[in-house]
């Protein structure tokens, strides 16, 4: 659980309460979670440069362009900057899935994102709330069912982007990933239907993060949610 | 359930006594540890105080620990500065340093390659019928497509740490045993095809020339001036060929005649086409036509 504190203000020698404050997101979380965010962003950039040097999922003879993706929204300039790029930043991305996942299992933290089926009732009236104008739902703990869901599949997508990865990087030293991929080919075309899963969950993120306000944005610097909901 | 739903949330600041949070200094709690020295003394005194006002000792066992603004508002500065190493990674965006870090991050994606290769896993083969049809399998020459070798007077010339350096015929690494492979080859542009080559294992012939197989890396000079290099220990692999079929048929002007190497473990463009020289080295004053512009120098797939 999270500990919370009052927040006070002394007035006239008399001591009143102004706010609370739940300590919500530990420092290995955060560090993780600005540390992903830049990695995230070059790995989308350099990845979509990568995509130009052949924008197709078919054949190279004759060659159907899918999309032409403009440069102007691509990281590395060329090919080979590009993949420099990649290359690198796949150490980042991957050494900050482990350090967090690592902390989230080891510290218990885990409890406070991942969905479970005791999450389960909670998903409908969420759903209501969000999508259909119903009542807001009484929330109890940090993250409400949906929350959990959307940030349980993004770590599950995470988890993807380095495993299809990992299988168009080294489809002959990772055959049997190359393999339940369906091989190379496949591969890359699940490694880009993941970014785009990625990036349509940083949408839906940073949508909520606009309309949750400032107190719960500034809980993943300072970890301290000012009056939170619950 | 409407109502249910709309029943109005306790708000903790006014109740004490809500039992939503736990209990300061809860076992697993991190947050302790943050809170600062000057800020627990005054929270004891003014825990004093509530309780005197209170004059209810049940609530001691629900009251919160208290932090005064300013406290609080230092806390959360100390907390925020906690972050800051994430910047970092800024040192990605100035333009001096870059080019180093992205040298490592490669130089180190290549290390881990060298690492990830073991010398007796084969790539996947296939049955003819998924082979990609001849006309269909891409030429991908740098510079000219045809460097008009003349195949009369054409050897190949070994050089380096070998026994035997001198210049060899085509008929005599024709002589080695043909292997004959349906492999995919896989382009770094992230195009691939499975296309079918024949030649004589790598292995074999640097076993006639009497290569130092300690040495570590063979380098080869091609007709049309590309240059690459491999590693021993692909070199060595036995799907590793120097290649002069493709299809069951001598290998044509545009795909490399008479020459190339096949590597199903490398990328595309380690695997050059038109060879005219070969040299096991241990010292790479060049690494590849591609890799010297800053692609992967390994490249292993």
């Amino acid at each position: 659980m999270n500990a919370v504190i009052e927040i006070t203000r002394a007035t006239d020698g008399e001591t009143e309460t102004v706010a609370r404050a739940v300590y919500e997101h530990p420092l290995p979380v955060r560090i993780c979670h600005w540390v992903n965010a830049i990695s995230l962003f070059v790995m989308v950039g350099s990845g979509l440069q990568i995509f130009r040097a052949f924008p197709s999922f078919g054949a190279k003879i004759p060659q159907k362009d899918l999309l032409n993706w403009p440069k102007a929204f691509a990281i590395g300039g060329w090919l080979g900057g590009a993949l420099q790029w990649h290359l690198t930043f796949m150490w980042i991305y991957i050494a900050t899935g482990l350090i967090y996942l690592g902390y989230q299992i080891f510290s218990g933290n885990y409890r406070q994102v991942l969905f479970t089926h005791r999450d389960l009732p909670g998903v409908w009236p969420m759903v209501r709330h969000y999508f259909f104008f119903g009542p807001k739902p009484p929330l109890r703990e940090a993250y409400n069912p949906l929350q959990k869901h959307a940030y349980t599949s993004a770590i599950g997508l995470g988890v993807l982007s380095v495993l299809t990865g990992l299988a168009v990087w080294k489809p002959v030293q990772f055959s049997w990933l190359a393999w339940l991929m369906g091989g190379f080919h496949w591969a890359r075309l699940w490694h880009f239907l993941v970014m785009w899963a990625i990036l349509a969950f940083v949408f839906g993120h940073l949508v909520m993060v606009v309309l949750h306000g400032w107190n719960n944005f500034v809980s993943m610097l300072t970890g301290w949610k000012k009056d939170p909901e619950y | 359930m409407e109502s249910e739903d709309q029943k109005p949330q306790a708000s903790g600041a006014k109740e004490p006594a809500e039992s939503v949070g736990p209990v300061p200094g809860a076992p697993e709690a991190a947050a302790p540890a943050i809170v600062p020295a000057e800020a627990l003394e005054s929270k004891s005194d003014e825990t004093k105080a509530s309780e005197t006002k209170a004059a209810k000792p049940a609530v001691q066992t629900t009251t919160r620990p208290q932090m005064k603004e300013r406290a609080f508002a230092q806390v959360s500065r100390r907390e925020l500065l906690k972050v800051a190493p994430v910047l970092a990674l800024g040192a990605f965006a100035i333009p001096s340093f870059q080019e180093s870090l992205l040298k490592k991050g490669l130089g180190f994606s290549d290390w881990m390659s060298a690492r990830l290769f073991r010398r007796e896993h084969l790539a996947t083969t296939f049955a003819d019928s998924e082979l990609t049809p001849f006309e269909k399998f891409p030429i991908n020459g740098y510079d000219v497509d045809d460097p008009g070798v003349i195949f009369e007077n054409w050897t190949l010339t070994v050089s380096g740490a070998v026994q035997k350096p001198g210049d060899y015929k085509l008929e005599q690494i024709q002589a080695l045993p043909r292997v004959r492979q349906n492999t995919r080859h896989v382009c770094v542009e992230g195009w691939d095809v499975i296309g079918r080559f024949g030649g004589a294992r790598l292995s074999d012939f640097l076993r006639m020339i009497g290569a130092d197989t300690s040495a570590r890396f063979i380098t080869v000079a091609c007709a049309d001036d590309y240059y690459e290099s491999l590693d021993m220990a692909t070199a060595l692999h036995p799907q590793t060929l120097l290649c002069y079929e493709m299809y069951d048929q001598p290998l044509t002007r545009k795909h490399g005649a008479p020459l190339r190497l096949n590597v199903p473990t490398k990328v595309g463009y380690k695997q050059a086409k038109y060879l005219t020289d070969l040299k096991v080295t241990n010292v790479l004053d060049k690494v590849g036509y591609w890799e010297d512009q800053g692609y992967s120098s390994f490249y292993g797939l």
